[in-house]
């Protein structure tokens, strides 16, 4: 009887974690369009929180991703090289990076980077009475801090998606070029004729899911932090746990409601 | 003695009483400002005189009761409401609360950047003229971290000053400062005074500064009202727990309850 309470409790809330990180993402659609602040200087933060999420994440993301592209060719060629079919190798790289590892690696490295530092950031804030400051000038935390944050992410987590197929599909072309028996021309035409424009869709859609759970979870977590250094740790350290528990459930949901409409059609 | 009852007050509390959880940390609060006085509000730690500022401002909300601030129940206020009354008033927090990633400068131009349309060139006047009030010219390109404590303080008071309130609401203004900052900002909080006739709420638990800059006294203990008037009288009061606090008579029962457990175990032993 304990644990079915325990059981209940939990999901409860589960639930209710969830619930508040919707309701954060409606108040903060809502703040965006009926914003109480200046637009142009809600634009401006906006685009410092990009160059911080986005474009500093350019260097770590290519490396990453780039090594990733050479790891699944060397994988992949350890196996079809026994079954004659190294020229499968670059569509391999290319089919399991757009769907899957490019949007997949761009969170869980912007979560390392940006959902922990959101945390940290508004965590911080609240110990220090800053967000108490910003409610006593009339500056609403979350349309002060929060929206910037979801509009940077919305739009660089796309773009960081993108770049990490790019950067991945690089990564195999080096694998095949070096050892496989392509050259760039033709490793290029291969990935072409193997890439689908509904496979890059799908990685963009998830992308943008990703980076709005990932702003979403790192904002609460700020939020809810409760009176010390300690606690800054604690949400920061839950941030990313949490973030990235979202991400792969959210990317097998996804990846099963492809796979069912793809059975259907 | 003032006659209060004639101007309408800026700031009131009816039956106010706050709780967190179910433990209540205000019971049942009255009072009233009027426009341009200074009340300082003391009391001991755990008096609940953070959370009566607090709850003045709108940060916390009671569990019943009403705070008007000019004219308007913040309690029952839209969030439209409540940033109009906002802008009227400014809080100076006891750790400054400056925000970190934004220097001194900034930190005081951001409510005029955000709510008026002023131009830049006019709102770097306006941030030097704050500082210059405040003593701290010159630190605009500052960063919070790089002030001492009293810097931090005086940067607080310069920002609560940006939008020219109305009302101002000090957090312990001379707390932890050494005895000549303190008086540093018993002199600004006396220059405010007779320049701006601003009304203003501070909360402190230092004595000499609240009998200075007070015109009116709030002597709260354990979430209650014990005394309340002009500071004179406060001074001359003989209610007990009054007298306790302003002669600094330390508590006696937690000595005696030491010694009823020294009893206990002397007898064990």
């Amino acid at each position: 009887m304990q644990f079915v309470t325990e059981v209940g409790a939990a999901s409860e809330r589960s639930v209710a974690y969830v619930g508040g990180l919707a309701q954060l993402f409606g108040r903060s659609l809502r703040l965006l369009f009926f914003s109480p602040l200046k637009r142009t200087r809600l634009l401006q933060r906006a685009v410092h929180q990009a160059m911080a999420v986005g474009v500093g994440a350019l260097p770590i993301m290519s490396l990453i991703t780039f090594f990733v592209g050479v790891i699944i060719a060397l994988q992949g060629a350890y196996q079809l090289q026994r079954l004659g079919a190294m020229q499968l190798v670059a569509s391999l790289v290319s089919i399991s990076i757009t769907r899957e590892l490019g949007p997949l690696i761009t969170a869980i490295v912007v979560i390392g980077r940006s959902g922990s530092a959101f945390a940290a950031e508004i965590g911080t804030m609240r110990v220090t009475e800053e967000l108490d400051a910003l409610e006593t000038m009339a500056l609403d935390p979350v349309a002060f801090l929060v929206v910037p944050k979801f509009l940077a992410m919305a739009v660089m987590m796309p773009c960081l998606a993108v770049w990490s197929d790019f950067m991945g599909v690089l990564g195999g072309c080096l694998f095949g070029v070096v050892s496989g028996n392509f050259t760039f021309g033709s490793y290029v035409i291969a990935t072409r004729d193997a890439m689908v424009p509904h496979d890059v869709a799908t990685g963009i859609v998830k992308a943008l899911v990703f980076g709005l759970v990932i702003t979403a979870v790192g904002c609460q977590e700020g939020f809810s932090t409760g009176a010390g250094a300690e606690d800054v740790g604690r949400s920061t350290t839950s941030a990313v746990v949490v973030s990235i528990l979202l991400v792969i459930l959210i990317d097998l949901v996804f990846t099963v409601l492809f796979y069912l409409a793809r059975g259907t059609a | 003695m003032a006659a209060p009852s004639t101007p309408a007050p800026v700031v009131s509390a009816r039956d106010l009483r706050v709780q967190y959880g179910d433990r209540e940390v205000l019971h049942g609060l009255n009072f009233e400002i009027v426009h341009g006085e200074t009340v300082v509000v003391l009391g001991g730690s755990g008096s609940g005189k953070s959370t009566l500022l607090r709850t003045l401002v709108g940060l916390e909300k009671p569990s019943s009761g009403a705070v008007h601030i000019k004219g308007v129940d913040i309690t029952r206020a839209s969030a439209r409401e409540m940033d109009a009354i906002r802008k009227k008033i400014g809080l100076a927090f006891q750790g400054g609360a400056l925000i970190g990633s934004l220097p001194v400068g900034e930190n005081i131009a951001l409510p005029l950047l955000e709510h008026t349309t002023l131009k830049p060139t006019t709102i770097e006047v306006m941030v030097r003229i704050k500082l210059e009030q405040v003593g701290l010219s010159g630190f605009e390109n500052y960063s919070p971290a790089q002030l001492s404590g009293g810097m931090r303080k005086r940067a607080a008071f310069a920002r609560a000053l940006a939008m020219d309130p109305e009302i101002l609401f000090f957090d312990e203004p001379s707390a932890g400062l050494d005895p000549i900052t303190a008086a540093g900002i018993d002199d600004l909080i006396l220059d405010l005074k007779k320049a701006y006739s601003m009304t203003m709420v501070v909360v402190t638990h230092e004595l000499a500064s609240a009998f200075l800059i007070a015109d009116r006294i709030i002597l709260l203990d354990r979430g209650s009202i014990v005394a309340m008037g002009p500071a004179q009288e406060v001074r001359d009061s003989r209610h007990p727990r009054v007298r306790q606090f302003l002669d600094r008579v330390a508590d006696t029962t937690e000595d005696d309850d030491v010694d009823n457990l020294r009893l206990f175990t002397d007898g064990i032993r």
